[in-house]
């Protein structure tokens, strides 16, 4: 059927393939209109003073000077830093080294596995009210460690605007810590026993062996596992929706829920294009770089 | 204690032979299995609260004693939750939000599977030139934080008159799923024997005899592992549930963020936890029954780019 040649010697080239075209429209129009489209609609749009509808009067960086003057948006951007820094570090670092436990031939390692998972299962609203409930300082935690004789211990984060971005950290490493865990076992596992045997032989200590020969033998997964936390930050919004709606007063907002509420309901349409354009540069600055080191260098796609 | 049957003395002569005995008391073991027992109860921990609480009375909370077994269980929460606790006007539980999440992610999970597999299979089987660019402008907008594409596409949904109802927010879960099923898809079918493709050909198979007769039926897993990421995936959703839908067709992750976050009324944490269960239970149901494929579809979903 498809790319039959009909009659003339030289096929319409627009014809070749013709089925496979048609299927893909679906794809075409998603990348193009939505993907493409809808990114450099925003961005244009970010240009202008729209306020309850689009409109296209441009008033060249003024959203942006109203946004960055904004406490509320350097709040969000300053929670997403700390909130991306510790989540960074504490997934990889805890996922790793619960990677390495599990690769130790240990018995039950699917039990483990299971549990260590399940979390990830579950949608970010309902870890962020699990453990809204878990760190309330009336019933949660706090509670039951001062029911136990520890009369003055604080342990109240959803409640206190200091610190209350590791109040959401919490929930996000008891949700996000699993997948990484897999990721990285399934890196561990990728790499040749005579690996392991040869660092025996020459009597390295093992910890020596996962630091210097195994992390950097890993380093595909590492950037993978890096690009995912990293793409998932930035997105963060539901979570903490659900843990703390932002509070108190504005201690726990972040750029999503920004954009959000200025798009819907400030129906400030301007401002929230303007936030939503900063996201996607932060996430173009994570991800040039590594589609660069991935496919740049001589390799080319297509 | 079976550490002595381990150690079974070696003939002299021949030397030592088979495994090296291990003491199963050794140091290292209790360091791994202690740090692996600790963090698993960190993980069951919330899961245990979460019921417990549940299973309680409203005067049995109010006492504390959070991390307690209840002392008389009680199953009121959960019928509370599910039939009769209130989200703005409406007073009929959770009931109405799972549904709603049932008519959104089965024709959103089918749709989508459907197209991205034809999708994959056109872009491994039948490529044509400027397949690959709109292929990598697909995988790139992955990326994208969804609220940058958000209001262009509530314009879209407005104008073709679906803005608001299941059938809009149906058609947005079809697009963000592409990206990664179709990578997923597309992988997979390039994976499979040429020859196959090339021998029906030969026999003149077409585009869709291929995809429907051979294709296909060589494709279960990586169809129910699909299946898995879209379903846990779209039923998890909260942002496209609230932006592109009307109040009466809220998804129950929704509906739940409303009844425990509303301001009104005194807080019943036995009901919230009870829905909170209840909305989770789908997921955890198809990650218990689906185990090792789960952990398949995860990292299937997490190669993308």
């Amino acid at each position: 059927m498809a790319g039959q040649i009909r009659g003339s010697a030289r096929p319409n080239r627009w014809l070749r393939n013709l089925n496979a075209k048609i299927a893909s429209i679906p794809m075409i129009l998603t990348a193009l209109v939505i993907f493409l489209g809808g990114t450099v609609w925003t961005v244009v749009y970010s240009f202008t003073n729209s306020k309850l509808l689009p409109r296209l009067t441009f008033v060249g960086f003024d959203q942006y000077e109203r946004l960055w003057a904004a406490p509320r948006w350097l709040m969000s951007i300053q929670n997403l830093a700390v909130y991306g820094f510790f989540s960074l570090i504490f997934s990889l670092v805890i996922g790793f080294v619960l990677a390495a436990l599990m690769d130790q031939k240990i018995r039950f390692e699917n039990t483990f596995r299971t549990i260590m998972l399940y979390p990830f299962a579950l949608s970010f609203i309902v870890t962020g009210l699990v453990w809204q409930w878990l760190l309330n300082p009336q019933y949660g935690i706090q509670s039951v460690v001062r029911a136990l004789g520890w009369t003055s211990f604080s342990f109240d984060p959803l409640y206190n605007a200091d610190i209350v971005i590791y109040g959401i950290l919490i929930a996000a490493l008891w949700q996000g810590t699993g997948l990484v865990m897999c990721l990285m076992l399934a890196g561990l596992r990728g790499i040749d026993e005579d690996i392991w045997k040869a660092s025996r032989i020459d009597g390295i200590p093992m910890w020596k062996t996962y630091v210097f020969v195994i992390i950097p033998m890993m380093r595909g997964v590492f950037i993978t596992t890096l690009v995912i936390i990293a793409s998932g930050i930035v997105k963060v919004y539901d979570l903490v929706v659900a843990q703390t709606s932002g509070g108190p007063g504005i201690a726990s907002e972040v750029p999503a829920k920004y954009v959000y509420d200025y798009m819907f309901l400030a129906q400030n349409l301007g401002q929230g294009f303007a936030a939503s354009t900063m996201m996607l540069v932060t996430v173009a600055i994570i991800i040039v770089p590594w589609a660069y080191l991935e496919f740049g260098g001589g390799r080319k796609r297509g | 204690m079976i550490a002595a049957t381990d150690a079974v003395p070696a003939r002299v002569t021949s030397g030592p032979r088979g495994r090296k005995p291990r003491r199963r008391l050794s140091r290292r073991n209790i360091i791994v299995y202690g740090t692996l027992i600790v963090v698993a109860l960190y993980y069951l921990l919330p899961l245990y609260v979460m019921i417990m609480t549940s299973l309680k009375g409203m005067p049995e909370i109010r006492v504390g004693n959070t991390f307690a077994p209840p002392l008389e269980i009680t199953f009121e929460p959960w019928v509370k939750a599910w039939a009769e606790a209130c989200t703005g006007l409406n007073c009929d539980g959770l009931s109405r939000g799972f549904w709603n999440s049932v008519r959104i992610t089965v024709p959103s999970t089918i749709i989508s599977i459907a197209i991205a597999s034809i999708n994959g299979y056109a872009l491994a089987n039948w490529r044509f030139k400027g397949a690959d660019l709109f292929f990598t402008i697909l995988i790139v907008g992955a990326f994208i934080p969804y609220q940058v594409m958000i209001y262009p596409i509530v314009i879209v949904l407005r104008e073709i008159g679906v803005y608001g109802t299941l059938t809009g927010l149906v058609i947005v879960h079809t697009i963000f799923g592409m990206p990664i099923l179709t990578l997923l898809f597309r992988n997979y079918f390039a994976g499979l024997p040429e020859e196959l493709f090339k021998a029906a050909r030969v026999d003149g198979a077409g585009f869709w005899t291929i995809y429907l007769k051979i294709m296909l039926p060589m494709s279960l897993p990586i169809f129910v592992v699909a299946m898995i990421l879209q379903v846990t995936g779209i039923w998890n959703d909260f942002l496209f549930g609230v932006v592109f839908t009307r109040p009466e067709y809220y998804p129950m992750t929704v509906q739940l963020n409303n009844i425990v976050n509303s301001v009104q009324g005194v807080k019943e944490y036995n009901v919230n936890m009870a829905a909170t269960i209840l909305t989770g239970l789908v997921p955890l149901t198809i990650y218990f029954i689906s185990g090792r494929l789960f952990v398949r579809g995860i990292a299937a979903g997490a190669v993308k780019g």
